[in-house]
């Protein structure tokens, strides 16, 4: 059984007389200890999903249809009560900004012994034991010290290794980071990613990593997820999709990255603006900006079809297999 | 463009700092040490002793982590602030001691594009408001006509549509703003830009615009560009050369290729390693030990000294200088100038 499996979810925010459709269709697996990459660029609806998952989604937005199987057990139509014991317990978020995710007025113990008695019958002097080790796991120096210490008195890179220290509080199967190193510098974001690796791989944790970053998706997961427009429009393992992208998007990105250039050249750039959820286009979403679109494109959405290595939903990557199969029965 | 003084660089900044008072009023400074009341002012040192130059029809990139002191140069150069020590030079004539008035003619050489383009377009101005409003202010003599005209070119020249310039920022995308910002510091025909961090907060398929943009600009206008930022990748792709910063000193200053092919500072070495690269199995940098000290109280000798795996007691106690390596790099480094850096 896979850790996590979620099939056909969809996520609508209600407006006044009608519905916006944030997500669509969206199905993948999680085993135990798999690290899942989840790309692409604001408002592709990355975050959403990761929301969604932890059944944080609040009005206007709401799963409109699908299932989420956590261990199994579908989560969307969990009472909060039963939610709760999962939440922060069983499946952890780590957010952008450790600034954000800490409270200000409260010391780093008090936050660290809260979420620990929230879940276990423990004292507090336990309690803090298990923090102090938890602490020590990411790294941070004297963190004895560290507990009666408060948000503002920490660095960036330290917050956010605090946060990541929260989330392992109750040893999770299931981490889910959302951009956790966008607002860190290059050094410490090297650091953030190696720790939560070696975390991940040493404790069986599994991984959804949200990120716009290609390279950082690269180095850490072993399956990625492309996301456009609130639809997966290819997944399959991370080393092929950034060494054989087949959907046209995932090829422009890839492209539009300035190392896949020569200094000074042009960039590949891909034309246009990912579309409003409000305007999303007929068809395939990507069909305006995407040079290989026909009017097939423009007017039915491609279905995802699971090709050797990956899934991808694309009209173009269906015709090329379609004429290349056809050349090989010959 | 001026041609007749080829030899001397178009921008010049030597030994330039720049500090800022920590503890604002009269009070704050007062502390009690030692059973007695004593005045002590902390100051925060952003930029140190730095001294670069900008080259006509370069792409000068300046690198270096959050707080390393990289706006503040850009912000000294564009005259938003005034240097605490040293010169700087612009195009022969010192412009650090200016008046504000005395600034003006220069603000039309010299144009500034900042990272936010959801910041640095007035909301309740149109486009076209926005676009006319230096090129009025800087050519009062144009009619009205000629400037509808410079706008419209500049409009076009940037990709954005000049029957759009009647509509207000909030109905265009991240990447259009950005576009109409630089669009904004086209107008007045400058020769120098100087862009602070000016793709930081766009999508990747949107960062290659605009930096396609701001290439093109470049070979058509013969620009010359400071480039701020912190993203690597970019700066091989865009610069000609590159200055590291760490804690407001300049680190290494190199040719784009000489950097990325032969990194020598220690910290040069560990921030290029740290980039997460494309098609790579796990995570290969170079770990450094420790955070950023605080500018407030700097270390004594080298400023990367606390972090540094080849730092021993003379790095504790004398500060490096810049030092010309054989391949024409600047090096502020013990270690590298006694070739101790063997790995």
């Amino acid at each position: 059984m896979s850790l996590l499996s979620v099939r056909d979810l969809s996520v609508k925010f209600a407006m006044r007389d009608h519905s916006v459709t944030a997500l669509k269709g969206i199905d993948f697996d999680l085993a135990k200890g798999e690290r899942l990459g989840i790309v692409g660029e604001s408002g592709a609806g990355k975050s959403i999903t990761g929301f969604a998952l932890m059944n944080l989604l609040s009005r206007p937005g709401f799963i409109d249809q699908g299932k989420i199987l956590f261990q199994g057990k579908d989560i969307v139509h969990m009472s909060d009560a039963e939610m709760r014991t999962i939440r922060g317990n069983r499946m952890a978020m780590i957010f952008q900004d450790p600034m954000v995710t800490l409270n200000p007025v409260l010391t780093i113990g008090q936050q660290m012994v809260e979420t620990l008695k929230a879940h276990r019958k423990l004292s507090k002097s336990d309690a803090e034991q298990i923090a102090i080790m938890k602490l020590r796991q990411v790294y941070i120096p004297s963190p004895e010290e560290r507990l009666n210490q408060y948000p503002h008195e920490l660095s960036g890179g330290m917050r956010q290794r605090i946060v990541i220290a929260i989330a392992l509080l109750l040893d999770p199967e299931l981490i889910i980071a959302d951009e956790p190193t966008t607002a860190l510098d290059v050094t410490i974001q090297a650091d953030i990613m190696e720790l939560l690796l070696e975390l991940c791989q040493s404790s069986k944790v599994g991984l959804i990593l949200i990120t716009h970053d290609l390279g950082v998706v690269s180095q850490m997961t072993d399956r990625t997820l492309v996301m456009y427009a609130g639809k997966i429009i290819e997944s399959g393992r991370t080393s092929e999709i950034i060494n054989d992208p087949q959907h046209p998007y995932t090829q422009g990105l890839i492209n539009a990255l300035p190392q896949q250039t020569e200094p000074g050249r042009r960039l590949k750039q891909i034309p246009g603006n990912m579309p409003s959820l409000t305007g999303i286009p007929d068809g395939c979403a990507f069909s305006p900006r995407c040079e290989f679109a026909t009017d097939q494109c423009r007017i039915t959405p491609p279905e995802i079809v699971q090709y050797e290595h990956v899934a991808v939903a694309c009209h173009e990557v269906n015709r090329l297999h379609h004429v290349t199969s056809k050349g090989l029965d010959k | 463009m001026n041609t007749n003084k080829p030899e001397k660089p178009l921008l010049d900044l030597q030994n330039v700092e720049k500090r800022f008072a920590l503890d604002q009023g009269f009070l704050e400074t007062i502390k009690m040490r030692g059973g007695k009341l004593i005045r002590e002012k902390r100051e925060v040192h952003a930029v140190n002793n730095v001294s670069l130059s900008v080259e006509r029809g370069e792409a000068l990139c300046v690198v270096g982590e959050s707080g390393c002191g990289k706006s503040t140069v850009a912000r000294l150069i564009a005259g938003l602030l005034t240097p605490s020590a040293g010169e700087i030079h612009y195009d022969g004539e010192r412009i650090d001691n200016r008046s504000r008035h005395d600034l003006l003619p220069l603000r039309k050489k010299m144009q500034m594009i900042f990272q936010n383009p959801y910041a640095s377009l007035n909301p309740r101005m149109t486009i076209q408001q926005a676009l006319e409003e230096p090129v009025k202010y800087h050519t009062p003599s144009l009619t009205r006509a000629e400037v509808k005209d410079k706008v419209a070119e500049v409009m076009l020249s940037v990709g954005v549509d000049p029957s759009w310039s009647a509509r207000y920022p909030h109905e265009f995308s991240g990447g259009q703003r950005q576009r109409i910002a630089i669009a904004r510091a086209l107008t007045v025909n400058p020769e120098f830009i100087i862009a602070d961090e000016p793709i930081s907060a766009l999508d990747v398929s949107i960062q290659a615009q605009v930096l396609n943009l701001m290439l093109e600009a470049k070979e058509q206008r013969g620009l010359t560009y400071l480039f701020i930022t912190h993203d690597l990748s970019v700066v091989q792709h865009f610069g000609t050369r590159v200055a590291v910063l760490y804690l407001g000193s300049v680190c290494e200053l190199a040719d784009t290729a000489t950097l990325f092919e032969n990194p020598k500072h220690p910290y040069t070495k560990a921030l290029l390693s740290a980039v997460p690269q494309l098609k790579d199995d796990g995570p290969s940098h170079i770990r450094l030990k420790g955070e950023i000290p605080t500018p407030i109280n700097l270390p004594l000798g080298c400023p990367f000294e606390s972090r540094c795996a080849y730092a021993n007691v003379r790095c504790e106690t004398e500060r490096p200088a810049a030092v010309q390596q054989p391949d024409g790099s600047l090096v502020a480094c013990h270690a590298v100038e006694e070739d101790r850096l063997q790995d």
